[in-house]
């Protein structure tokens, strides 16, 4: 039976055929939500794979993960909230250190930073470090599986719904203020550095929680899980879906996550209709999947402008976030 | 001490590629602020059409190359047309052309990999995932040996070629009317349109000239390194050349120049003191650089400030 209809028709069945399917929508679920909320502030950064990085081995190390050689640290099992809990607590505390001077930088280059980061992390540490099993990966003999998926969801439910919430206070405003206009927002007393970090770092920790709970689906956590390649994964799942309310990145990961599935009927040429399809979303929709309501009738007569008098290049892009 | 400049050495010479390929990243990044995440994949697909001429249809090598550079600033034409423009024409964040760039990307690897033989690609590629190399005899590989250090002709070739064709596009962007239009667009398009510039053929012009550079540092690097895969522009040089481009200082032809040079030093160098893996030296070079000096090497701090 078909992916769509089976999910739609016997959603029971889909699920019991796609466990691991529907665990990894909810980690990617997150993820896309960890890259919202530096994107909403109007900061480009790619660090999420990093951080989550830093979640996924933290958490399995400290719950009794394996190197090929032997415990990776003897005698600690603790159990996974707690270790989810240090995870998170160490991607915090790396992302308030490496914020306080990657955060000057704005647009391209802060991206490239955070690329940078998260690479040298990659190569630099984990592939060096003997508690990470070097190359090898981890073990992960307490992995959940199924029982990981619902904690998943719930979470992905409740931090989106704060999300939301959040961008109704002082801290949401501020945020987007910083992301219309920073010096704007400087002279109107905002202090943008503080509000900067503190999304940086919620957005840090949000990462490392997503790696720590996506690890724990699988018995064997491996680097290239957390590449520039995910990285960009993750940046590309906000910008489809859309960064002007947390759900857009949310709907993002999962439509791109699920999409591979769908298009299996494509055979051999699936990464091709999916490169295209990307294609095609970001160029009809450039703004995301979901944006603000803007009124249909305003938007046709402007795109019927528009097409008369295209914007030159490099002019119309400054007032748009991010 | 005899393989120590060797290996040095061989640093420049993998410093000129990279310079190379970080050439026309620059180019399209100084020109248009965008970061042309498919440069990597033109790459790949100059030398696995050069590959396939020589290997597959029996082109002599010396006709091969021209057709391979020619695909490359094809390609161009295609990033320019189905990725850029027609954002640019809904004034679309610049964000969204990196999104539309890595589609092409995607695309291109994705065509290259799954093509096998008797498949609709055959023409062009017949080994799926895997690495080829040049048929040797084919290729030109003679090997010159000075004072007990061997210097292959394809990577003294690679270094005389980079150094000529960055000092003939230094040439053009500072001394010609084409140069100057560049720079105008590059400042400010809405200016340059008003000045009687054709801001989408300048756009145009520069991502075929970027493309073509793309492709012929692919064909060099296929040859001197003896290597061709379709994930030889993902693995070997995307973040390379991003690394290259930043220790430079964005947008900056001679800079980037330099930044191909230390980058192959600091792999060497890394590889004589440490002996081991050399990814991380690169992106610690990058995390460093724009903490500490965010214009790079060669970057104007006036013009960066506006930019950042």
């Amino acid at each position: 039976m078909g992916f769509l209809t089976q999910l739609f028709l016997h959603p029971l069945a889909w699920y019991h055929a796609h466990q691991l399917l529907a665990g990894q929508l909810g980690v990617d679920g997150l993820l896309g939500l960890s890259i919202w909320l530096t994107l909403y502030s109007g900061q480009l950064t790619l660090a999420n794979a990093g951080f989550m990085a830093i979640g996924a081995y933290a958490s399995v190390i400290l719950t009794g993960g394996t190197t090929s050689t032997g415990p990776a640290l003897a005698g600690v099992h603790l159990p996974l909230p707690v270790a989810t809990a240090a995870g998170m607590a160490l991607a915090g505390l790396v992302a308030l250190v490496i914020g306080l001077p990657v955060l000057r930088l704005r647009g391209v280059f802060l991206a490239i930073a955070t690329i940078g980061f998260g690479e040298a992390l990659r190569f630099g540490v984990i592939l060096n470090l003997g508690i990470t099993g070097k190359g090898q990966g981890l073990n992960n003999p307490h992995a959940t599986l199924t029982s990981g998926i619902t904690p998943i969801w719930l979470s992905l439910l409740v931090l989106a719904y704060l999300g939301w919430r959040l961008t109704g206070t002082k801290t949401g405003y501020a945020w987007a203020a910083i992301r219309e206009d920073p010096l704007v927002a400087a002279t109107e007393g905002i202090p943008v550095a503080r509000y900067k970090m503190l999304a940086f770092v919620l957005g840090a920790m949000v990462a490392a929680y997503a790696g720590a709970l996506g690890a724990h689906l699988s018995f064997l956590i491996d680097n290239n899980d957390y590449s520039f390649t995910t990285a960009i994964n993750v940046l590309v799942w906000a910008v489809v879906g859309g960064i002007a309310f947390v759900i857009g990145p949310i709907v993002g990961a999962i439509l791109l996550t699920i999409l591979p599935e769908v298009l299996r009927f494509t055979q051999n040429y699936r990464e091709v209709v999916n490169g295209l399809i990307l294609i095609a979303i970001v160029v009809f929709r450039p703004d995301g999947l979901i944006t603000r309501y803007r009124g249909r009738r305003r938007r046709w007569l402007g795109r019927l402008v528009r097409r008369r008098s295209a914007a030159p290049p490099g002019t119309a892009p400054v007032a748009a976030p991010p | 001490m005899r393989n120590t400049i060797q290996q040095l050495l061989n640093g420049v010479f993998i410093g000129s590629i990279y310079a190379l390929f970080g050439l026309g990243y620059t180019l399209v990044f100084g020109l248009l602020d965008v970061l042309n995440l498919a440069h990597s994949e033109v790459f790949m697909l100059g030398a696995v059409v050069t590959y396939s001429l020589v290997a597959l249809h029996s082109v002599p090598f010396w006709a091969a190359v021209p057709l391979g550079i020619g695909a490359g600033a094809l390609l161009g034409l295609v990033i320019e047309f189905v990725a850029l423009r027609p954002l640019r024409r809904r004034g679309a964040p610049p964000i969204t052309a990196l999104i539309s760039t890595i589609g092409v990307a995607l695309v291109l690897v994705a065509l290259i990999e799954q093509s096998k033989a008797g498949g609709a690609l055959a023409w062009l590629w017949r080994d799926g995932a895997n690495d080829v190399q040049f048929p040797p005899g084919k290729v030109p590989g003679r090997i010159f040996h000075l004072a007990g250090l061997t210097l292959p002709a394809t990577k003294v070739a690679i270094l005389v070629i980079t150094v000529l064709l960055m000092l003939g596009l230094g040439f053009v962007m500072t001394r010609t009317g084409w140069g100057r239009a560049v720079r105008a667009v590059a400042e400010n398009p809405r200016a340059a349109r008003l000045l009687g510039i054709n801001v989408d053929r300048v756009i145009t012009a520069t991502l075929v000239v970027s493309s073509a550079l793309a492709a012929l540092s692919g064909i060099l690097f296929g040859l001197a390194l003896n290597d061709i895969s379709p994930y030889i522009g993902r693995d070997q040089v995307e973040l390379r050349g991003l690394a290259v481009i930043v220790l430079g200082g964005m947008g900056s032809i001679p800079g980037t120049f330099i930044g191909g040079f230390v980058l192959g030093l600091l792999e060497s160098i890394t590889i004589l003191t440490l002996g081991t893996d050399v990814r991380a030296v690169g992106f610690i070079a990058l995390f460093v650089m724009l903490v500490l000096r965010p214009q790079g090497l060669l970057g104007q701090r006036e013009r960066f400030a506006e930019r950042v």
